[in-house]
């Protein structure tokens, strides 16, 4: 186990924390504005939807895929030395874990909410069905 | 432990420099005596008087409630004309929403989170005076439009164009707009507060895996304020500019659409939901252990929740337009994620039983309320479940099914802990413990008077009884269940009564409950009996997340001053300020006393709000420059000061800064903050124009547009000012006192060209904003940006004369930090209000 002086603190882990949550809000805001404007401004209503669940497949699969990195990585902060939850102790190693395992949770959470929303736009055929 | 704890701690200092403590202490922590006790900043005078004041509206707004019951306990009623019940269910709303739920939240906040922190105070106590000032004038004030028969009528969502001044001539519209906008910008300005005091703020040592949970709660809804009352904001200002000035945003006979206030205002409303909901699960997070006496199970599950459903809140907006005619793959979308919010709803509900189970709780008011909240909150939950279902909302929509429903997850979710917070927080806040016996009493009543309401009406509803008509034939089975909800509304607010009398009998009560009387674990419940109105004796070292528990000699430490900051030695108002992650102290902060300046400066920002309501533009236009002024005089004689002496021993041996600039400021973060705030309100702005872009094939196409001309002029002047401020930075670090000044009037000369050169783009062109909508959103990009210009000039000058004045030095350079970074936003600002107003058409 490293000690503590090699986890200095990094606001860039408070950031990773909300990163996978906020690739499902890009992913999201593309899902609900692509077909809306293809729908109004592009194809038409009673249009197929093809052109657009093709873009959406593809943001997801990214947009997955960067989740699972993410969760990943908070995964492997979170088993750092070994550890376990609740990492409680006043050490930057429990510390440490801790943000790498609500990094992990989130990202899950963030995975899950993707694929609903995802799964939402490829189940309709056209704008309006 | 970490290499800079200080424990073993020193032995206490002898008696006699304890007392001369505890006397610096009293003296620079004093409020004010006679009528300036109401100057004071203090956090724990302004969130008492904040959260009284909320409960004063609670009060108020339930009283409305009852009159809309007595109104439909029978059929044909005319207790009510049908126009007084549509202000009174309007205000109702509007009152418990804007004037109850969030403030609430905020007040209680500012009140316990100094002291749960280990903080003597929250880094900006005169903007949460100013806040709470701007609460009460606003407050007022739209509540008094009922005792004129001059309140809103269009429901607490304002729907145009049942809101347009066709439709509703009066002023009610432009109370509920002008009024709460001004109260929506003191609730941003209490998030920033929080925000900043939870990051910035802790006691040495308590990392961010050791910070209670409540604050992972109010920082998730901070950051959620920040983002959510913004589209509401450039809502209430394009709804204002058709009432006042007949820009059609919302009239569809000149291309504009009602649909996108309703964009704008759930954009907000969703996200408001959990707003209001978050912060009493986090009452309910720090009561739970307390009762159990052990620590939360699941602490980073719970964290999880919050930020969770935080984020998820912001993609549940469209669930209350489903019946408006949208794609449906749009509706799909919503409904996915409002079930997706589930999720995170159910993980902190789970972690909650987790931490009961098995443990021996000790029967108590708070504990009562806190059962009846999440029986009563799962029953609304599951309800929201059935709501968000595309099918099921186009049958129950607009019924009393959906009254039902949101009551549940407002009253259970929110009210219910709001009351357990209250009996658990009392003693911490007055030093008195409310009767056990009279809360018990209560909550029966409370809870009974609940269900006899709201359980009824899912039926009402499901018969087919629409939300908010003043009255309803016989004949069609709706006369008992309305019968039985006015008797327990009546029943539930006997029970608010009892818990009414029940605090003013104990606030007359002589005598203060022991110290710590519920066996908390958590550093709040270090305060005295009463409370000291410095908080915490001395500011301890955190090694845990119940450090009350699991630290054997804290109260002793703190007590005798042993921790840091014992003392007051220049009879300043001190707090600490740490790092972000492990709360590592960086500076010891100076926080401003008591002043008249910021309730000044929320009575004329009121007064350029309240003119305006009645179209006394000139009296409005005084009101905002003294407020100007005001908030000037604020930030001049109050902020940036230059300390006597660059550093300070807080004791342990450790000495800190007494100022610190650019990100390690509290101030920068606030910019910062405050900033992201405004940019949504700007792309709120934005997503309107691209909004009737989608919505109206002919948008571009009835009117000739702005040119590209003005402004490409415009944003090469502001990239110009820009550049400036940047430079004007590092030339004020390379003491270039020549080269700094020249930048700052240069930025100035700048800014204000540029912003002349955006507004003259639609008036060379001769774009009539009142002609159709497609001039009216281009003149309020322009507006907006030439506005943000102009407040960037006045701060390129506010620092040319700080600088003129030695307040500014190369050593003591926060002010020019922050412009520097309100400039790189205005930057961003300029660039994209150029590209949309004279890019976008060109692509077209």
């Amino acid at each position: 186990m490293r000690s503590a002086s090699d986890l200095p603190e990094r606001r860039r882990y408070l950031v990773t924390l909300a990163a996978g949550p906020a690739i499902w809000t890009i992913h999201f805001f593309l899902s609900y504005l692509l077909p809306a404007v293809w729908c109004a401004r592009v194809a038409g209503r009673p249009a197929s939807l093809g052109a657009v669940h093709v873009t959406i497949l593809v943001a997801t699969v990214v947009a997955l895929l960067l989740i699972a990195a993410i969760g990943w990585n908070g995964y492997q902060r979170h088993r750092h030395g070994g550890g376990a939850a609740p990492h409680d102790g006043d050490t930057a190693v429990d510390r440490h874990r801790f943000l790498g395992f609500a990094t992990f949770l989130l990202a899950g959470l963030s995975g899950i909410a993707t694929i609903a929303v995802a799964a939402s736009v490829l189940a309709f055929a056209a704008c309006r069905p | 432990m970490t290499a800079r704890d200080p424990e073993p701690l020193a032995d206490a200092a002898p008696e006699s420099l304890r007392a001369a403590q505890v006397d610096r202490l009293t003296r620079a922590w004093r409020a004010p005596s006679g009528w300036r006790y109401w100057t004071e900043v203090n956090n724990s005078d302004v969130g008492r008087w904040y959260t009284g004041a909320a409960l004063i509206f609670l009060l108020f707004g339930g009283v409305l409630a009852l009159l809309m019951r007595i109104q439909l306990a029978v059929p044909e009623n005319d207790f009510l004309s049908a126009d007084r019940y549509n202000q009174i269910f309007t205000m109702h709303g509007s009152v418990m929403m804007f004037l109850f739920a969030v403030p609430i939240f905020e007040a209680i906040s500012v009140l316990v989170l100094p002291n749960m922190l280990g903080a003597r105070d929250l880094p900006f106590p005169r903007l949460s005076a100013f806040g709470f000032w701007s609460f009460v004038i606003g407050g007022t004030f739209v509540c008094g439009s009922l005792f004129f028969d001059a309140a809103p009528r269009g429901g607490w969502f304002m729907y145009p164009p049942l809101t347009s001044n066709v439709y509703e001539p009066g002023v009610g519209p432009d109370i509920w707009l002008l009024g709460l906008s001004f109260i929506e910008i003191a609730s941003i300005a209490a998030a920033v507060e929080l925000i900043v005091g939870i990051l910035k703020c802790r006691a040495p040592g308590m990392r961010i895996n050791l910070i209670p949970l409540y604050c992972w709660y109010v920082l998730t809804v901070g950051v959620m304020i920040v983002f959510a009352f913004p589209p509401l904001i450039a809502g209430d200002l394009l709804l204002e500019l058709e009432r006042a000035l007949h820009w059609p945003f919302f009239d569809a006979r000149r291309g504009g659409d009602p649909l996108l206030w309703q964009h704008l205002f759930w954009i907000f409303g969703h996200p408001e939901v959990y707003i209001v909901f978050l912060p009493s699960v986090a009452l309910v997070a720090m009561i739970l252990p307390t009762f159990a006496q052990r620590p939360m199970a699941g602490y980073s599950w719970i964290v999880l929740a919050a930020i969770g459903t935080g984020f998820l809140s912001f993609g549940l907006w469209v669930h209350h337009m489903f019946t408006t005619g949208l794609p449906g793959v749009s509706l799909a979308i919503f409904s996915a994620a409002s079930q997706a919010v589930a999720i995170p709803t159910a993980v902190q509900i789970f972690c909650f039983i987790a931490t009961v189970l098995g443990a021996r709780l000790t029967r108590s008011t708070p504990m009562l309320f806190v059962f009846g909240s999440l029986a009563t909150f799962v029953i609304g939950g599951l309800t929201g479940v059935m709501v968000a279902l595309v099918v099921f909302n186009a049958q129950a929509h607009d019924t009393y099914f959906v009254v039902a429903h949101l009551h549940s997850v407002l009253i259970g979710g929110a009210l219910f802990p709001i009351v357990a917070g209250l009996y658990y927080f009392f003693p911490f806040a007055s030093g008195k413990q409310l009767s056990e016996r009279l809360g018990q009493i209560a909550f029966w009543f409370v809870f009974t008077g609940f269900n006899l309401t709201f359980l009824p009406m899912h039926l009402t509803g499901l018969k087919g009884m629409v939300r908010r008509v003043y009255t309803y034939p016989a004949g069609l089975g709706f006369e008992w269940l309305n019968l039985l909800s006015t008797v327990g509304a009546f029943i539930l607010a006997a029970g608010l009564a009892i818990v009414v009398v029940d605090v003013v009998r104990t606030v007359r009560r002589r005598g203060h409950a022991p110290r710590n009387p519920w066996r908390a674990g958590t550093l709040e419940w270090l305060t005295e009996m009463p409370g000291q109105r410095w908080g915490l004796r001395s500011v301890p070292e955190v090694d845990s997340r119940y450090p009350l528990w699991d630290q054997p000699d804290i109260v002793r430490d703190v007590d005798e001053g042993r921790c840091y900051l014992p003392d007051a030695e220049e009879g300043r108002r001190e707090t600490l300020v740490t790092s972000v992650i492990d709360a590592t102290p960086i500076q010891c902060l100076r926080v401003n006393g008591p002043t008249t300046v910021t309730m000044w400066a929320a009575a004329f920002t009121g007064g350029a709000f309240i003119f305006s309501t009645f179209h006394w533009y000139a009296a409005a236009l005084v009101s905002a420059m003294l407020a100007a002024a005001t908030i000037v005089l604020w930030l001049w004689t109050g902020t940036a000061t230059i300390p006597e002496k660059p550093e300070k021993d807080i004791g342990l041996g450790l000495t800190l800064p007494l100022y610190a600039s650019g990100s390690a400021s509290v101030g920068w973060w606030a910019m910062f903050i405050m900033m992201l705030g405004d940019m949504t309100a700007f792309i709120s702005l934005v997503f309107g124009y691209f909004f009737f872009w989608t919505a109206r094939p002919d948008f571009l196409a009835v009117v000739d547009g702005p040119g590209t001309g003005w402004p490409s002029v415009a944003l090469v002047l502001a990239l110009g000012s820009w550049v400036a401020t940047v430079a004007a930075r590092r030339a004020n670090r390379r003491e270039q006192d020549a080269a700094f000044h020249i930048a700052c009037g240069a930025g100035a000369a700048f800014a204000l060209a540029s912003g002349v050169a955006l507004l003259a783009a639609p008036a060379v062109t001769g774009m009539d904003p009142t002609l159709h909508v497609y001039p009216a959103i281009v003149w309020t990009l322009a507006i907006w940006t030439a506005a943000h210009l102009g407040l960037g000039a006045v701060m390129q000058i506010y620092c040319l004369a700080r600088r003129v004045a030695g307040r500014l030095t190369p050593r003591y350079d926060i002010d020019i930090g922050n412009v520097t970074l309100y400039w790189h936003f205005v930057a961003i600002t300029v660039a994209i209000a150029v590209a949309v107003m004279a890019g976008f058409p060109l692509l077209s």
